[in-house]
């Protein structure tokens, strides 16, 4: 029995991991500058070849990992200085340049290396519980899940950075007012979250096939995990995962991973007809 | 009814303007008679997609609703006419396949839209739930290889694609090359005229006004909600003719015509023509898919490349839309008000910080 309640944790555990990584970087980038970043896909891809690179020249796959989501968020930084920066003030455009880069950076590796890398394939490693087998990778990834939200409530809600941070998203003139200086903070931002996206590119290199237009995997889990936890990311994004990986989870199992995916998307239509804020709106309401 | 052909929803006005018209379009008309066969086919490919970008420009530049979902509407009538004609048999019924497959985008277009707009889904919402519902439909049909994936007798075979499915057809003939050819400059004419009426009628102001402030349009006693679905279907139909006529013109659709990077091309097209003027993305529209076209023979990734490009050159430095830029430069020049460029530059930045 024990073996059975643990195999839906573990099944519950692998899309809440995968939803929450994929979407912790984008929610950053949503809540702090209310632009949506639609080169996310873009960053992971880079973070996955990074990892892979790095492997390949033989560096341990734990420190490749760190590194390629310290490279992601560095680019990350270069990015919103030379591109973002202009646009906080007309989200939509900012939504229409990141587009023109994904498309530019996809195709252009697509023309540089080419459509397949070598990968270096999953971390050996299993265990058994009663009749089943478990990879061990996929716990792993729980793990990293919840330490990302674990680390991003540590961030902004116990540093100073995560003070100032919180003000210039509630109100970004008064916190410029006060000697915010917005302009870092929002460059700073940018960074966790394009290194966050980094992270989950290096974290699922070894799992899947690595091609220039493998973000396209992340990016609608991302987009559905951001639009029900809604404005508040602080507070919504970590629900949204639980919610719509209970759903995915239950239809995973029985009717196959697209049936899964298209029973999120159908369910994420329906819950914007209800709460168009999200999740987080009733939360903030509950708070009060 | 002729009247609201000009208004102040759109650009160009007068007999200048007109005449310009008539002259492209007896060019248009003009052409196969000098072109050989194979050219008329490529132009008919082009003229394709101008009823999705016309579509895009009514509901983004006009209604203010951004949708990333023309390619899910495109892919919709595009997969629904090959069912339909292969289910159908050829034939006249081909034409019937055309209009059921255009209402069934439409009704997809209205069960979507009334969930987001109903549920007050704003700007950059409104574009990531329609890419996501797109990016879902390309994935679904991209795993339907298998033969138990079939709808009568037409398999949808997965990243192959579905093919098999006949071309329009009026009895025995087929409407191919340079019928096909006239046949879409038609659509288009009319569609074009058709929406310059709509846009500059009754309907087409509270259209805009919603764009403009929503809460404003509200208070005037307009139910924006139902203008902005009208705009949503009828946009995301137009992407469903274009979709039954690709797959009516090459006979084939696959599931990459739905998805990423397929997904963005309207947007660039649009944006760079220009959002706010049904002309501008008329000729933006055809320029660039003609420009593509000639770089995609040498290098598909190029092509792309310089799309996404010319989107954040487009967002970069002319928010507005080159075209449309240069349209309007062209248009004051000719007038003879001697503003000069700089003027008419000084003009066009107004504009755009009206915008943001």
């Amino acid at each position: 029995m024990s073996a059975e309640v643990f195999s839906l944790f573990y099944q519950f555990a692998d899309v809440f991991a995968f939803l929450i990584l994929s979407a912790a970087g984008l929610a950053i980038v949503f809540g702090m500058m209310g632009v949506i970043n639609m080169a996310h896909g873009e960053f992971i891809m880079c973070g996955a070849y990074v990892t892979v690179g790095l492997v390949n020249l033989g560096v341990p796959l734990a420190i490749a990992q760190i590194l390629a989501a310290i490279t992601a968020g560095l680019i990350g930084v270069l990015v919103e200085f030379l591109v973002v920066r202009r646009f906080y003030k007309r989200p939509l455009d900012s939504l229409l340049a990141t587009w023109g880069l994904s498309l530019i950076v996809t195709q252009s590796m697509l023309l540089i290396v080419g459509s397949a890398v070598r990968g270096i394939g999953t971390p050996e490693g299993s265990f058994a519980i009663g009749g089943y087998t478990f990879s061990t990778y996929r716990l792993v990834l729980f793990g990293c899940a919840v330490a990302v939200l674990a680390g991003l409530y540590i961030i902004f809600m116990k540093t100073r950075f995560g003070v100032i941070a919180r003000a210039t998203m509630q109100n970004a003139a008064m916190a410029k007012a006060l000697g915010a200086r917005t302009g870092r903070i929002y460059a700073i931002s940018f960074g966790i979250g394009t290194g966050l996206a980094g992270l989950c590119g290096a974290l699922y290199a070894p799992t899947m096939t690595l091609i220039p237009t493998m973000g396209a995997t992340f990016v609608v889990e991302s987009f559905v995990t951001v639009v029900i936890g809604g404005a508040n990311v602080l507070l919504g994004t970590a629900p949204a995962a639980v919610f719509l990986a209970m759903i995915r989870m239950a239809l995973n199992a029985s009717y196959g991973q697209i049936i899964g995916q298209i029973g999120m998307l159908v369910a994420v239509i329906l819950i914007i007809r209800v709460l168009p804020e999200g999740l987080s709106s009733v939360l903030v309401r509950r708070g009060r | 009814m002729f009247r609201l052909l000009e208004g102040p929803q759109t650009l160009g006005r007068g007999r200048m303007f007109w005449s310009c018209f008539l002259v492209v379009l007896a060019g248009a008309l003009a052409y196969p008679l000098f072109a050989d066969s194979y050219d008329v086919g490529n132009f008919a490919y082009f003229l394709i997609w101008i009823f999705m970008a016309l579509g895009l420009c009514l509901m983004w530049g006009y209604g203010g609703m951004l949708s990333f979902g023309q390619t899910l509407f495109f892919g919709i009538a595009g997969y629904g006419y090959g069912v339909l004609a292969i289910n159908m048999g050829g034939g006249t019924a081909t034409i019937a396949a055309l209009a059921l497959s255009v209402a069934l985008a439409m009704i997809a277009a209205g069960i979507l839209g009334y969930f987001m707009i109903w549920g007050g889904i704003n700007g950059i919402f409104f574009g990531i739930v329609t890419l996501s519902a797109t990016l879902v439909l390309a994935f679904f049909l991209g795993q339907t290889a298998g033969p138990e994936w079939h709808i009568g007798p037409a398999r949808l075979n997965g990243f192959n694609g579905m093919k098999g499915m006949d071309p329009l057809a009026v009895g025995d003939f087929y409407i191919e090359g340079s019928a096909l050819y006239y046949v879409m400059v038609a659509l288009i004419v009319i569609v074009y005229l058709a929406l310059r009426m709509l846009v500059n009628s009754g309907i087409g102001n509270v259209i805009v006004a919603t764009r403009e402030n929503p809460q404003r349009a509200e208070m005037l006693g307009y139910d924006v909600r139902k203008y902005q679905l009208l705009t949503f279907v009828i946009g995301s139909g137009l992407a469903g003719l274009s979709g039954a006529l690709y797959t009516s013109w090459g006979q084939f659709i696959t599931p990459s015509s739905i998805g990423l990077p397929a997904a963005a091309m309207p947007i660039v097209w649009v944006a760079f023509s220009g959002r706010s003027d049904l002309t501008a993305t008329l000729v933006g529209s055809f320029l660039l898919l003609f420009g593509f076209q000639t770089i995609t023979v040498y290098s598909q990734q190029a092509a792309l490349v310089l799309m996404g490009a010319l989107l954040l050159a487009t967002v970069m430095l002319a928010p507005q839309g080159f075209v449309l830029g240069i349209g309007k430069l062209v248009a004051d020049r000719w007038r003879g008000r001697r503003r000069g460029e700089g003027a008419a530059l000084a003009e066009a930045g107004r504009l755009q910080s009206e915008e943001s």
